[in-house]
Order: structure tokens, then C-alpha cells, then sequence
């Protein structure tokens, strides 16, 4: 069963299209997450979600029934806010039921409802307190128990963590991760974080410009995106484009990487990776993508089974993160990130072998941007 | 202590105490106006014209305020000033009461519940903060009789609610913008409607600005006279229309010691409501200028 439906959705805004039709489906259980710059459009589809906006256009289905023009209280879904947007008047005792109570629930009914929420999210200590009196963790704890408390048919969490300290963010993440996991909960769940993104998500949906360039597994999105800009705002470091030439014919497929004051680099495209559009490409320029952790320093013991093509380069920075070493080389005209182990013996200004993982590449069109293979 | 370091040299002293000095100096010229108002009110009529304005009366006296209260002419009539002070009572409190509860309403509406040409509309109102009282005289009490509501206090009431709701929607606008807004997103979401919104999520944070409408309102209201002059039948008329009456009856010899009594009856309750909420009344401006 679908617990969310979205139909070719448009929203304007004046002139301005901020949603062009937009259009997915989320099974129950889901955890979905809308991923974007600021101004893709992933809040203003959140709101419509929500009914806090109304659409232009298209239609909305939660559990299977249409709620394009239902309040948003008629549309059982709870939602988690950025600034949580806790009641300030009320105690968190008062939070947490005020939505139940609306909703005409007998008084036992929602001391049980704040009972259980409380148990789960460990904040039994904390009822009888205001908002203004708790940190911020325990407010995003506050904020998610009364989501729980209604049990809706989807949860709407908007940029729920970007208000947190980077040490209990992380926290927070896998809480929510735990969450979703015991109660089995459908999720909507919007970020710009790229990291939130594929550590939570089932399904990630990244949007650019009210349009959704892909929907897909954090492993599709992450390995397989579809265009430059997918590739580029998934992972950090991001990834790395390198200008290029396709050379060679099927079987025999070579990117040949110009170099100023150097031979060229021809790397040889692996036979598994190539597709049929390919063909027309040769000779063209292209956009060469490889990730940081497709490098790897050149193990001398290995060096006989190892795979990848062995490359040369002078490392200009050496930034070491503790648990690897990002190392800044040029590869071209470009230069380009890479991520090597933490006891690689390496200092800026000096030359370096690595290794280059083709079999994980990826190639653009330099013109749309859109993947070739 | 207010936790400032300063130079200690003679110089800087000196500078300082000249500083005090300056400021003691206006603040007892400020008070002058009240103190001579004061003492005039305690003094017999005689003291009055012998001696000087701001000696101390010889023997203090509350008889020109009980005749002030009860029975100073007023025009024809000769019952004080205390009937109307109750008259003034009667138009001040429902008229804060009412501009206060559409200013809230107004300022939630147009923050929270945004619609096509709110802020235009918002702008509209605004000009009513700029509107001088005799420009709308005539207009007004074309529309009281037809209303039905001339010379009646239902009519002044009216008046009144329809001025102060520029000023009251102006504080309470500005006031809720600064409310988050997610917090309504929250409750609509929880299933509360306009009115429960209003009644459970803003008004318990509002107090602030409460305090700010009903002391701006109490204070213009009961401070008005051309609409209260304009608008009222003679029973009808607030205190400030029965005090001019007061002064300007001219029967015999002028007893200043009774216009200042009643001019004090007039001005006191404006002065108890500043000095018991005075403090929230700034709390309340500088309330949403910071966050929180």
C-alpha cells in the first residue's frame, strides 16, 4: 500500500514555478528523504505534504485517499519542525497531548499517549517542564514525542537537526534511525544535509530547481547519479570533474586527460562500464567524475594484484582529518581531492603514486551535464 | 551598581556631579507643574490669594477636594465632578476592552493567517494612527445619528474602539510577527482552528503588549476631550469635558484651590495606571525587538 502519493504537483509562487510537477510515491514503512540546495523546492513540497501551502496543481494521496483539499488536519500526518516549535505556554506534558486533545481523545487515552511517548523517547523527567527550559536536544525530543503521540499515517520531518550542535546531530541521527526502525514508521524527511541523507534514508530524493533530478537508494544516488549535479552535491569531499577525451571504440574505450607541461594521462575505460551511447561520444569532450576514495596509494607489496591504472602526481596540500588523509593534487587542468589512508607518508611538494579505481567512474556530457556511463 | 569603570580624578568628579546637578534641576522643573497643583489643592482660598504659589499652606486642608467631588458647578449643574468621573469609568473600559481584543484579533489575522492584500490592508490602517481628530467631527456625527447612537455613551464607546483600533492593531501586528509562525503550522496541524489557535498558542504569550494597548488605550481615552465634548450628551460626559466645565463657571470669585483638586481627580487614574504598569508598558515596546 502507498502511504503517500504525489501526482505531477506544480506549485507557482506569482510568476515564479517553484514545483514543476513533481511526482512519487512512498510505500508504508518508508523512510524518504527530500535532499536539495536551499530553494530546490524540497520545503515548499514538505508544505504542500503538510496542506500548510496549497498546490497549483496535481494531486496529493495519503493512505490511499485524496487530500489535495483537506486541512492539514484531516490529513493524519504529524510533522517535526526546524525550530520545533514547541507550544512556549504550555508544559511538554501539555505539548505532547494539545494535538490529541484537539482531536477529541478521552483524558485517559492521552495520559497513556504521553506516558508511552515519554518511555520511548526518554523524557518521562522532563514533562512538567516548559519549552524554555530545556536544551536543545531535549526540545527536538519534545517536538518528535508529539509527532509520536498521534501515531499519523506519515511523519513530516523538516530539517529536523540543523538547529543541534554537530556532536548531538549525530546523536539525534541515529536515534531517529533506531526510531524508524522499531516503530516501522513512514517517513518524509527533508535536508539539506547530504550526509543525513544517506545515512537515513531508504530512499533519497534530491531536488534541484522544483524538479526531481533522481529518486533513488542511497547506493544508486551515491554510485549512479544521473547528472553532474547529483554527483557533485552527494558525498564529501565532493566529487571530482575532470575535463576529458574519449578515444578508442567499444571494447577498447580510453579518456585521455590533457596535461600542461606533461604527456596526456590516457586511462583506459573498463569494458563493464561502458553503454551504447558511448559510441557517438568518441572524440567528443567529456566530463570525467571520480570520487576521493577511488584513489588509493599505490601499495608496493600489492602492486602486482592490485587494479587501476597507477598515476603520478606532485600533492600541493595534505590535509589529514585523523581518520584518513585528503590530499589536493592536480589531475589535468583541474585539481582534484584524494582520500588516502592515515599513514600515508606523504608531504605537500612532493610526488605521488596513486591508483586510480576506473571501475567506478563515472562519465558526463560536458554539454547537459547528463550522465553518458 | 551599574558596572562601569570610571576615572577617579578631580576633573572627572567634578564633570560628574555638574552632570547630577543638570538632571536634578530638570526633574524638579519637570515636577513643579505637580507640586504647585498639589499644594494649590490643599490650601483655603484665602492662603491662596495671600501668599505665595509654592509656599506650603498653613493649614492643610481636603474641603476643595470634596467640593470638587461633589459639589462644584459644572455649568448649570452643581454636583462636582465625581459623577463624571464614574461616566469616564464607564466609556474607558469597554472601549480599551473592546480596540484591545480587535487590535489582538487583527494583528493575529494579519500575521498569521496572511491573505491577498493583507499588508496592504495593514498599511491602510496604519494612516489611522495619522488622522487628525477634526477632520473626521463632522463625518462622525453624521454617522452616530444615523446609527441611532448620538449623545449617547454606546456612540462615544464607539468612537473611541474605532480610533484606537489603528494603534491597537499596529502593537499586536508587531508584536506576533515576531511569534514564529511554525508554531501555528504546529497547532494547525495538531487540529486547532482560528479561534483555538488564538485562544491557547498567542494570547498566553501576549501579555507584554496586552499591558502596552490597555495603557495607551486607558491613558488617550480617558485623556480625551474634543470627541468627549463632540459626542456626549450632558450626563454622559467624561470627566475631562466636566473639568473644562468646572473651570470655565464663572460665579463669584475663581477658587483655584477646587480647579486643582478636580483637575487632579481627573489626571489620577492615567497616573496610577503608569505607575503600576509603567515597567511592563516598556517591557512590552522593546518586547519582540529582541528575540525571545
Amino acid at each position: 500500500m502507498s502511504a503517500l502519493e504525489i501526482h505531477e504537483v506544480r506549485k507557482d509562487f506569482g510568476n515564479e514555478r517553484v514545483l514543476k510537477d513533481v511526482s512519487l510515491a512512498i510505500e508504508s514503512g518508508e523512510f524518504l528523504i527530500l535532499v536539495g540546495p536551499s530553494g530546490c523546492g524540497k520545503s515548499t513540497l514538505m508544505n504542500a505534504i503538510a496542506g500548510l501551502e496549497p498546490v497549483t496543481d496535481g494531486r496529493i494521496h495519503i493512505a490511499d485517499r485524496d487530500v489535495t483539499w483537506l486541512t492539514p488536519a484531516e490529513r493524519d500526518i504529524a510533522m517535526v519542525f526546524q525550530s520545533y516549535a514547541l507550544y512556549p505556554s504550555m508544559t511538554v506534558r501539555q505539548n505532547i497531548s494539545f494535538g490529541l486533545e484537539m482531536r477529541k481523545v478521552p483524558r485517559e487515552e492521552r495520559e497513556a499517549a504521553v506516558e508511552r511517548v515519554a518511555d520511548l523517547l526518554q523524557i518521562t523527567a522532563l514533562l512538567d517542564r516548559k519549552p524554555s527550559q530545556l536544551s536543545g536536544g531535549q526540545r527536538q525530543r519534545v517536538a518528535m514525542g508529539r509527532a509520536l503521540a498521534r501515531e499519523p499515517a506519515v511523519y513530516l520531518f523538516d530539517e529536523p537537526l540543523s538547529n543541534l550542535d554537530a556532536k548531538l546531530r549525530v546523536d539525534m541521527r541515529t536515534e531517529i534511525k533506531k526510531l524508524h526502525q522499531r516503530l516501522g514508521t513512514t517517513i518524509v524527511y527533508v535536508t539539506h544535509d547530504q550526509i543525513e541523507a544517506m545515512t537515513l534514508a531508504d530512499r533519497i530524493a534530491v531536488m534541484r530547481d522544483g524538479h526531481i533530478l533522481q529518486l533513488g537508494t542511497p547506493d544508486e544516488v551515491y554510485n549512479d547519479p544521473v547528472d553532474i549535479f547529483v554527483a557533485g552535491f552527494m558525498g564529501s569531499p565532493s566529487m571530482n570533474f575532470v575535463a576529458t577525451i574519449l578515444e578508442g571504440q567499444s571494447g577498447d574505450y580510453r579518456v585521455r586527460i590533457a596535461t600542461p607541461g606533461e604527456a596526456d594521462l590516457v586511462l583506459p575505460w573498463p569494458v563493464s562500464r561502458e553503454t551504447p551511447a558511448m559510441a557517438g561520444q568518441v572524440g567528443q569532450p567529456l566530463i570525467l567524475g571520480l570520487r576521493p576514495e577511488h584513489f588509493s596509494e599505490e601499495d608496493r607489496r600489492l602492486s602486482e594484484q592490485a587494479e587501476g591504472t597507477l598515476l603520478e602526481a606532485r600533492v600541493s596540500v595534505v590535509e589529514p582529518t585523523g581518520a584518513d588523509i585528503l590530499l589536493r593534487l592536480p589531475l589535468g587542468e583541474t585539481e582534484v581531492t584524494a582520500r588516502v589512508g592515515p599513514k600515508c607518508p606523504v608531504a605537500s611538494g612532493e610526488r605521488l603514486s596513486l591508483r586510480v579505481d576506473m571501475g567506478r567512474a563515472v562519465l558526463f556530457h560536458q554539454e547537459n551535464q547528463r550522465r553518458l556511463a | 551598581m551599574d558596572n562601569v569603570i570610571r576615572r577617579r580624578t578631580p576633573g572627572a568628579r567634578l564633570a560628574r556631579l555638574a552632570l547630577y546637578a543638570a538632571l536634578l534641576l530638570a526633574a524638579l522643573f519637570y515636577l513643579l507643574p505637580l507640586a504647585v497643583m498639589l499644594i494649590t489643592s490643599m490650601k483655603p482660598l484665602d492662603e491662596i490669594s495671600a501668599g505665595s504659589l509654592l509656599a506650603l499652606p498653613q493649614s492643610p486642608t481636603l474641603a476643595p477636594w470634596a467640593k470638587a467631588w461633589g459639589e462644584a458647578c459644572t455649568g448649570m449643574r452643581c454636583e462636582g465632578v465625581g459623577g463624571y468621573f464614574w461616566n469616564s469609568f464607564a466609556i474607558v473600559i469597554p472601549a480599551v476592552a473592546i480596540s484591545t481584543v480587535i487590535g489582538a484579533l487583527n494583528g493575529y489575522a494579519l500575521t498569521k493567517w496572511r491573505f491577498r492584500g493583507s499588508e496592504l490592508l495593514f498599511a491602510l490602517m496604519l494612516f489611522g494612527c495619522f488622522i487628525p481628530f477634526q477632520v473626521v467631527l463632522l463625518p462622525m456625527a453624521q454617522t452616530l445619528g444615523w446609527l441611532g447612537l448620538s449623545s449617547s455613551r454606546a456612540g462615544l464607546i464607539l468612537v473611541h474602539v474605532i480610533f484606537g483600533i489603528a494603534f491597537t492593531t499596529l502593537f499586536f501586528r508587531n508584536f506576533y510577527v515576531a511569534v514564529p509562525t511554525e508554531l501555528v503550522s504546529a497547532a494547525k496541524l495538531d487540529g486547532a482552528g482560528f479561534f483555538r489557535i488564538f485562544w491557547r498558542i498567542l494570547l498566553p504569550v501576549s501579555a507584554p503588549i496586552i499591558v502596552v494597548s490597555v495603557i495607551w488605550q486607558f491613558t488617550q481615552i480617558w485623556n480625551d476631550f474634543l470627541f468627549g465634548v463632540a459626542f456626549s450628551a450632558h450626563d454622559t460626559q467624561p470627566v475631562t469635558v466636566a473639568l473644562n466645565n468646572l473651570v470655565n463657571t464663572s460665579t463669584g470669585v475663581r477658587e483655584y484651590n477646587v480647579d486643582m483638586a478636580a483637575a487632579m481627580i481627573a489626571a489620577l487614574p492615567t497616573l496610577v495606571v503608569y505607575v503600576l504598569a509603567g515597567k511592563y508598558f516598556v517591557r512590552g515596546l522593546t518586547a519582540g525587538s529582541v528575540k525571545g
